[in-house]
């Protein structure tokens, strides 16, 4: 479903600024969470680690004597470095500064969406590999979230994607570009709300999850993890935080793309990197404060907020044949 | 929503001036920074729990010092062990402390930990921390004082 002739041809330029992209990616990411963190420690008072932290907790893992419990296998061992993969490729494939990304055809939204649902599958098969209870129950409760997410994160690719009749995400990102009246379109504001509580579920924020809970009647992400220790557990934390900020790219590069370069001008990729970040880190900093007046949904009424969302999905798709 | 706002505003920062950063490096340079904590309770009254509790709380903050709870000894740097330990947790401890990666650093938190205390010779008593593992650092006290206790961590991490 690549968009014909936009987006499919690789340059060299191209293959550059995706490379910008990932590397931004990589040392941001900790970065964003540093933030995020900060702000919420500000706001209950306390003094804060730091926006380093991140960083400073990732160097001390890489150090540390890697362990393998008893009874675990590949599968456990390979599981951070398939979502390491998958969010770096992902961190390629969107537009983030340029519209013109290495990737050409295969920057595609379902190719994204796959991709991201990859990482989940293969950290829930890890999770099941530990034979914990933790394991098992953070496993089956990421399954259940990531099968209510998807279908809504595709309905709303959809509505976005027949305007311009390809779900090439430059292509789309391209579109809206050149003609804003899309972003600002009944479509657009509906798919924005339904991703935005996509992007909550799937990034493991309230109130879907609590990155910093370790309850076990709460635990979601945190109880798969429970078991990886030193360099592979700096591996999950390094792909946690780079899916929390490609999927705060991913909406604003949708539903607030200006900025984004449409060549790979140095100027204009310049700028765009700059814009990005700023974009990125005030969409963290929002979700950060939004938090702190925010308690986490009880489990079985989380698939009424997916469901939500889901609606909000096929209204947008309804509304763009209509509209 | 409001009225969490405007007490928000209305509190601003809780958090005590940090006191002096400690002289000493960090216990182990690989720790420099950032220590995650693993709290065993071996046998303890809960004194002692509450006064950690009260370290990593927003008064005296010792997230700010990059020191940070966590939920498995795997995620662990440092094990914050409490109490005498008990005949049914000293195989607990020991593997606890074997699950938790090197370089890892035992603290033995309250004078319990450290010699007994108050139930030495208990029916129930095992014997204090350094009995069953290795203990780097003590912080003495019935309970020690949060004060106490974030100096100990801020110790590891050197900050």
């Amino acid at each position: 479903m690549s968009g014909g002739a936009f987006g499919t041809e690789v340059t060299a330029a191209g293959v550059a600024s995706s490379v910008l992209q990932v590397a931004l990616t990589v040392a941001g990411a900790p970065l964003l969470v540093g933030l995020m963190r900060q702000i919420r420690a500000r706001m209950e008072g306390r003094a804060g680690a730091g926006v380093g932290q991140p960083w400073r907790d990732l160097r001390k893992l890489m150090r540390k004597k890697p362990l393998a419990p008893d009874g675990t296998g590949p599968l456990f061992r390979t599981a951070p470095l398939v979502q390491v993969a998958t969010a770096l490729m992902v961190a390629a494939a969107i537009p983030f500064v340029s519209v013109r990304t290495g990737l050409g055809g295969a920057a595609d939204l379902i190719a994204v969406v796959a991709l991201l649902t990859l990482g989940t599958a293969a950290l829930a098969l890890a999770g099941l590999d530990t034979g914990t209870a933790f394991g098992g129950m953070g496993a089956s409760r990421e399954m259940t979230i990531t099968a209510l997410a998807e279908p809504t994160v595709l309905m709303a690719t959809f509505a976005l994607s027949t305007r311009v009749g390809s779900t090439n995400l430059p292509a789309i990102v391209d579109a809206s570009l050149k003609d804003a009246g899309r972003v600002i379109s009944p479509v657009s504001v509906l798919a924005a709300f339904a991703l935005a509580a996509v992007v909550l579920a799937e990034a493991g924020r309230l109130p879907v999850d609590n990155p910093s809970t370790h309850l076990e009647l709460t635990m979601v992400h945190e109880a798969m993890v429970l078991e990886y220790s030193g360099p592979d557990l700096a591996l999950v934390e390094l792909a946690a935080s780079m899916r929390l900020a490609v999927l705060l790219g991913l909406w604003s590069a949708l539903f607030l793309p200006w900025g984004t370069a449409t060549s790979t001008g140095v100027p204009a990729v310049a700028g765009a990197t700059v814009l990005f970040t700023l974009k990125v880190g005030v969409l963290g900093a929002v979700l950060a404060a939004g938090e702190v007046f925010m308690a986490k949904l009880r489990l079985f009424r989380v698939p009424e907020l997916l469901a939500g969302s889901f609606l909000l999905a096929v209204l947008a798709v309804a509304a763009s044949f209509f509209l | 929503m409001k009225a969490l706002l405007s007490k928000i505003r209305r509190v601003g920062r809780v958090a005590e001036p940090a006191p002096r950063r400690p002289a000493e490096a960090p216990m182990r340079p690989e720790l420099a920074g950032s220590a995650q904590v693993r709290c065993v309770d071996a046998g303890s009254c809960n004194g002692c729990e509450i006064e950690i509790g009260q370290a990593f709380g927003p008064l005296y903050d010792a997230d700010r010092y990059g020191v940070r709870l966590v939920a498995s000894p795997r995620h662990a740097d440092v094990l914050a062990v409490t109490g005498p330990v008990t005949r049914n947790m000293a195989t607990a401890l020991r593997r606890t402390y074997n699950a938790t990666p090197e370089p890892r650093l035992v603290v033995a938190v309250g004078d319990c930990a450290i010699d007994c205390g108050e139930f030495a010779g208990g029916p129930g008593v095992h014997g204090p921390v350094d009995s069953v593992v290795p203990v780097d650092l003590a912080v003495p006290g019935c309970p020690p004082t949060p004060d106490a206790i974030v100096a100990a961590l801020r110790r590891v991490t050197g900050r």
